[in-house]
């Protein structure tokens, strides 16, 4: 299977993502939609008009004008700096609870699948057992013990997709470790951390760049959900799921667009990255390669 | 399920959908605004019906009002927003027909109504009285520490002479007991009922009649789902007070405010108990639904500095946050302008009305002066710490403190603090530097607020603050009549102490926020729960 | 013993230590809650020895390592203790409340089902082509809201401007009366009950909350269709069937669905278990009395027995829900050979 993607020369490659991009529109808007994203995450702060914590009673509740494209909040912030601003902190937070979810899950899901036996059957357990709770609410008991700070609902995220990426690395490794390259790199000589690193491990990247791609777009709404409940990031930081989750309160009072703007947003960032997935296992794929 | 039962239940129900949708929806408004049965919504839950359980939650008060009596109860007045409020000044029969105080002020006689009858039709008598203020005073916890601030501490007390006279003997007189007694805590309970259903381990049937109650009140509770709803039942032999005008009442618990709004704009229920301010400001111009909007008696939020943080010792720097506090901004962001204003009073005391103005105004110069003088005038960094669950008009009016206090050097970080976590962090281990609180006095008189808030150790003095003077000024104030010459200096002379020394700085006075879409009547009550006796339809 | 009552009997006792972590976690984790209850549920004016007097009356005065085995005792005994935030039993908290719940997730997951997987095929048979394309941008905006917005959005427009849906106002409106209590779901006991405008009321109230639900579930059923009716269609059977001239509905529904209905079914299961855990936002906003609103009040406010019941309960519905799954496995694979 994908076992050969390795060997594929680097112009191949290239050549199939530019053949995967044209073949797939939906795939090229997803890259161009992130690359405005990360535009945003980059640039947002300094190219936006106000200053998204900058307070101002008597222009609380506008609605969107030329002035105020997303109108203002209750505090008479300004919602569009406040939405691009936020970019950053949203990302950093999907971006940070899947690499560290990856880099753990990894790690256990190599160990269990290379080695077996006792580590095998224990590792199973546990994450069986972390699957086993409803996620999000484990998510919520984290960041209610540990506090709510960008960092504890970035650890939290990442206990909940920790299992993902250990079961997904512990099967490609395990049919792989007996495999004819696996010991011959062995009988090279090599060592077995190096032989798992160098030669077994990264057969295992294709298939998780796919759940990389859909957990960002999980962790953001993971995010916003603890926002939500009231477990979200402090205030007055803007970040997406808190402002939907404040503006949900003002939308039968007529005032949309305190929740709308940052709730498209969110999902605009969301879909991003799902359809990412989507094109990104085109390109891995092997049967779309011929 | 196969494939094809599920697509005939699809079927099914499409079918059903479009025949039924629009005749039922034109009958459920009818039927809801019907002249015998109110709908009201509440974003609170009931946990108990039984307020003298342990962990029975402040909603699940109403039940003590509704559906049990007390010996005596508030009067009515005009309420200063509108509608009718509690007369804390007048004490009127609820179960006593009459009673009497003898000239030392240390034996109450109490002559209970002869027509008076439980649910169940046995008859009221002065040994059901009895045992439920034994209960009272036995269980511990909140009741216990009620009963205790209007001087009843023992069952030795109280002493049911015949079936209609109830006698309480007091160790000092006090003019907090007769009010005392009508809060919801002293509610008599059918006691005959009561130990029927008590065991050895439960002696007070806190089991029992923590889901059923036994009592004489307006209203019997005819179903309670927990978390869902709640279905009052008129009591027509109810002797406490005027019959009340629904035959029914239902409360629906619904969390979430949007949906609340909703709710009440669209008349689909005649009462929403406890509205956000926003909501309130914008429902009071609306044709149809009428809020009523009351400032809460003996209740203040305030900022508190705590005495164990160094900056917060010095008495500049408390003076400097007082000065720099955007009052008005706060005012309208937070609460919508529902309320009263608590800053800028006269810095003469000319009288002891209370809840009273501060006489400190936004001033950034003053704030900047202060904080020079200060030992601190280079800043510093605190946590400003507010309430998850009352989030609503915390998060905005720390977020306009956060900014204003950053102009005089004084940082903040806002921190959030979930329920359970808040009472132990603010009230009990009294740890958070900077914070936001909102404590209200059942007994509406300011000895009384002060008793709770200013003194050491108490609950809500969350800043640590200790002064000798207000500890012997209240002491010395708690139980003396309002008459008393010593009265109204003494209360003076605790302003002064507070204005000066700020351990709480008054922001504003809040107000409880109720909708009515085709019910009137409201009355508010210091408890701050929903008394539904009173209401009546709007139409009739 | 047939080697199937083997494979359930493996099943159930690798699922033992699973529970048994759960009990330990989830006592550890609401230990780890900040906050005291004893002084929260000590009540608004509570002195020193009313909260000592409680938190000796809850056991939270004894060492942890002692509550630690009271607690599992209690467990054993079929005990969860009492919620002090409902002022119930945990058992009949959750007894009352699973069903909301389980009724919710059920109709929205059937809901979901009946769109996403047509969606599937019609994406598999079409793949690469703008239905294809359609299809993925549907789901997928679906995916990206979070619940708790698209359920206040729907509320807005079909309640608040359309007046087309019924107030959400939890289960049942309040001119119905609850149907009998046999399974808890309203649905069920309404039509056991023969009362059928209850029934209707019941599944008014269910709509909107469903379809919030549904639209965020069509995603993975859909796309996790698509892939296994690809698959299916381009494996070897398949071309030899097509090769031997059965038709194409043929190919379509009786050989290639089938194939694909088992990554189908797994993906249901693990799409149902999230869904019960995650529509905690939704049930806050349509007052949903269900057990993930009853989760999310326990936590704020540190009610310990509550949270435990709550997920010792999920821990073993995810539990049974994978022994089912398993079994569905072993009856819709031909390769066990049930026909």
């Amino acid at each position: 299977m994908a076992d050969a993607s390795l060997q594929t020369g680097k112009n191949t490659t290239l050549a199939h993502i530019a053949y995967v991009l044209k073949d797939n529109p939906v795939t090229l808007v997803a890259f161009a939609m992130l690359a405005f994203f990360l535009g945003c995450a980059f640039f947002g702060p300094a190219l936006v008009p106000y200053d998204p914590l900058a307070t101002n009673a008597e222009n609380a509740l506008q609605p969107p004008s030329w002035a105020h494209w997303f109108g203002t909040d209750n505090l008479g912030r300004d919602v569009f700096s406040r939405v691009i601003v936020a970019t950053r902190l949203d990302l950093t937070i999907s971006v940070a609870a899947v690499a560290l979810s990856f880099v753990i899950g990894s790690i256990l899901g190599s160990i269990a699948g290379y080695w077996g036996g006792w580590l095998d059957a224990v590792l199973n357990r546990f994450l069986d057992t972390i699957m086993a709770f409803p996620l999000f609410v484990l998510a919520m008991g984290v960041v209610a013990a540990l506090g709510n700070t960008v960092e504890n609902i970035i650890y939290a995220t990442a206990i909940i997709n920790i299992p993902f990426y250990a079961r997904l690395v512990r099967a490609e490794v395990n049919i792989r470790r007996n495999a004819g390259f696996a010991q011959a790199a062995k009988l090279a000589g090599n060592s077995d951390l190096r032989v798992l690193a160098v030669h077994i491990f990264p057969n295992a990247l294709p298939p998780m760049m796919v759940q990389v791609s859909l957990n960002l777009g999980w962790a953001i709404l993971n995010a916003a959900g603890l926002s939500f409940i009231g477990l979200g990031v402090r205030p007055p930081t803007p970040e997406w799921g808190i402002m939907v989750a404040e503006g949900a309160n003002f939308i039968v009072s007529g005032e949309w667009w305190l929740a709308v703007f940052p709730g498209l947003w969110l999902m605009l960032a969301v879909f991003t990255f799902n359809l990412l997935g989507d094109g990104l296992r085109d390109m891995v794929d092997p049967r779309k390669r011929t | 399920m196969g494939t094809s039962s599920r697509r005939d239940f699809l079927k099914m129900s499409g079918g059903v959908m479009g025949a039924a949708v629009l005749p039922f929806l034109k009958a459920i408004p009818a039927s809801a605004a019907s002249s015998e049965v109110l709908v009201a919504v509440t974003g609170q839950t009931i946990n108990s019906l039984d307020l003298h359980r342990t962990g029975t939650n402040r909603a699940s008060y109403q039940v003590a009002v509704n559906c049990y009596d007390r010996l005596v109860s508030f009067g009515t007045k005009a309420a200063p927003g509108g509608g009718l409020s509690y007369d804390y000044s007048v004490i009127e029969p609820e179960l006593a027909e009459s009673w009497t105080i003898s000239d030392d002020g240390l034996t109450m006689t109490f002559k209970l109504k002869p027509n008076a009858t439980f649910w169940d039709g046995t008859k009221v008598t002065a040994e059901d009285v009895k045992w439920s203020y034994d209960r009272a005073v036995s269980v511990g916890g909140f009741p216990t520490v009620q009963m205790k601030a209007g001087g009843l501490e023992r069952p030795d007390q109280f002493v049911a002479v015949d079936e209609e006279t109830f006698v309480i003997t007091l160790d000092r007189p006090s003019k907090l007991t007769l009010p005392d007694l009508a809060v919801p805590v002293p509610f008599i309970i059918n006691s005959a009922v009561a130990k029927a259903n008590a065991t050895d381990e439960d002696p007070w049937a806190m089991e029992y009649l923590h889901t059923t109650p036994a009592g004489s009140g307006a209203y019997k509770v005819a179903m309670w789902q927990q978390g869902q709803q709640l279905v009052y039942e008129r009591n027509d032999a109810w002797v406490g007070g005027p019959l009340p005008a629904f035959q029914r009442v239902i409360l629906r618990e619904v969390p979430s405010p949007a949906t609340r709004r909703a709710l009440i704009e669209r008349g689909d229920v005649q009462m929403s108990f406890n509205i956000p301010n926003k909501d309130a400001s914008e429902l009071d111009a609306m044709d149809g639904v009428e809020v009523y909007s009351t400032p809460i008696e003996n209740c203040i939020h305030c900022l508190c500095p705590n005495f164990e943080f160094e900056p917060f010792q010095d008495a500049n720097v408390r003076k400097a946050l007082a000065y720099a506090i955007p009052y008005e901004a706060i005012f309208q962001a937070a609460a919508y302008g529902r309320g009263a204003p608590m800053w800028g009073g006269d810095a003469e005391m000319n009288d002891i009305a209370w809840p009273r103005k501060s006489p400190y105004m936004t001033d950034m110069d003053k704030a900047k002066e202060h904080m020079a003088m200060s030992g601190f005038a280079d800043g510093f960094e605190v946590p400003l710490s507010i309430s998850l669950g009352l989030a609503d008009w915390m998060e905005p009016t720390a977020l306009l403190l956060q900014e204003a206090f950053a102009q005089i050097g004084i940082k903040t970080e806002i921190d959030k603090i979930p329920g359970a976590n808040w009472r132990t962090a603010a009230l009990v281990d009294k740890r958070l530097p900077l914070h936001l609180e909102n404590f209200g006095g059942w007994l509406n008189t300011p000895d009384y607020y002060f008793f709770w808030a200013y003194k050491k150790g108490h609950l809500f003095n969350s800043s640590n603050y200790l002064n000798e003077e207000i500890e012997t000024l209240v002491d010395d104030t708690l139980h003396i009549a309002m008459d008393d010459p010593a009265y109204a200096p003494n209360i003076k002379r605790m302003f002064e102490i507070a204005f000066e020394d700020l351990p709480r700085i008054p922001l504003w006075q809040p107000a409880l926020n109720v909708a009515m879409n085709g019910a009137t009547d409201y009355e508010f009550w210091f408890h701050r729960q929903l008394d539904i006796r009173p209401i009546k339809t709007a139409s009739a | 013993m047939t080697t199937r009552t083997k494979m359930i009997l493996g099943r159930m006792a690798q699922a033992l230590p699973v529970v048994a972590g759960v009990i330990v976690i989830s006592f550890v984790l609401t230990r780890a809650l900040p906050g005291d209850p004893a002084a929260y549920f000590a009540g608004p004016a509570a002195d020193e020895a009313s909260i000592a007097e409680i938190r000796e009356a809850l056991g939270l005065d004894k060492p942890l390592i002692q509550q630690f085995f009271f607690y599992v005792g209690d467990l054993l005994r079929g005990d969860l203790g009492t919620a002090l935030s409902t002022g119930q039993p945990v058992m009949a908290d959750l007894a009352a409340r699973l069903p909301a719940s389980l009724e919710l997730t059920l109709v929205a997951l059937l809901l979901s089902c009946a769109v996403a997987i047509p969606l599937g095929v019609l994406a598999a048979t079409r793949p690469g082509t703008w239905v294809d394309h359609l299809c993925r941008v549907l789901v997928t905006a679906g995916v990206s809201m979070p619940t708790f917005f698209t359920g206040i959005v729907l509320i807005y427009i079909f309640y608040y401007l359309a007046g087309i849906a019924p107030s959400p106002l939890g289960r049942l409106d309040f001119i119905y009366l609850p149907p009998p209590h046999v399974t808890g779901f309203y649905l069920i006991d309404a039509a056991l009950a023969g009362d059928w405008s209850t029934w209707v009321g019941a599944l008014k109230q269910l709509i909107l909350p469903a379809c919030t639900l549904a639209l965020f579930t069509l995603a993975p059923i859909a796309r996790m269709t698509r892939a296994a009716m690809l698959s299916a269609l381009s494996s070897d059977f398949i071309r030899t069937a097509r090769a031997a001239g059965l038709g194409q509905r043929k190919v379509l529904y009786g050989y290639a669905f089938r194939n694909a209905l088992l990554p189908v079914i797994t993906t249901l299961g693990m799409v149902f278990s999230f869904t019960l855990g995650a529509n905690v936002l939704v049930e806050k906003v349509f007052a949903w009395p269900g057990i993930g609103s009853y989760a999310v009040e326990a936590l704020v406010v540190s009610d310990y027995a509550a949270m435990q019941g709550f997920v010792f309960a999920m821990a073993l519905l995810f539990v049974c829900l994978n022994l089912i799954i398993d079994i569905a496995y072993a009856l819709i694979d031909p390769r066990i050979g049930l026909s």
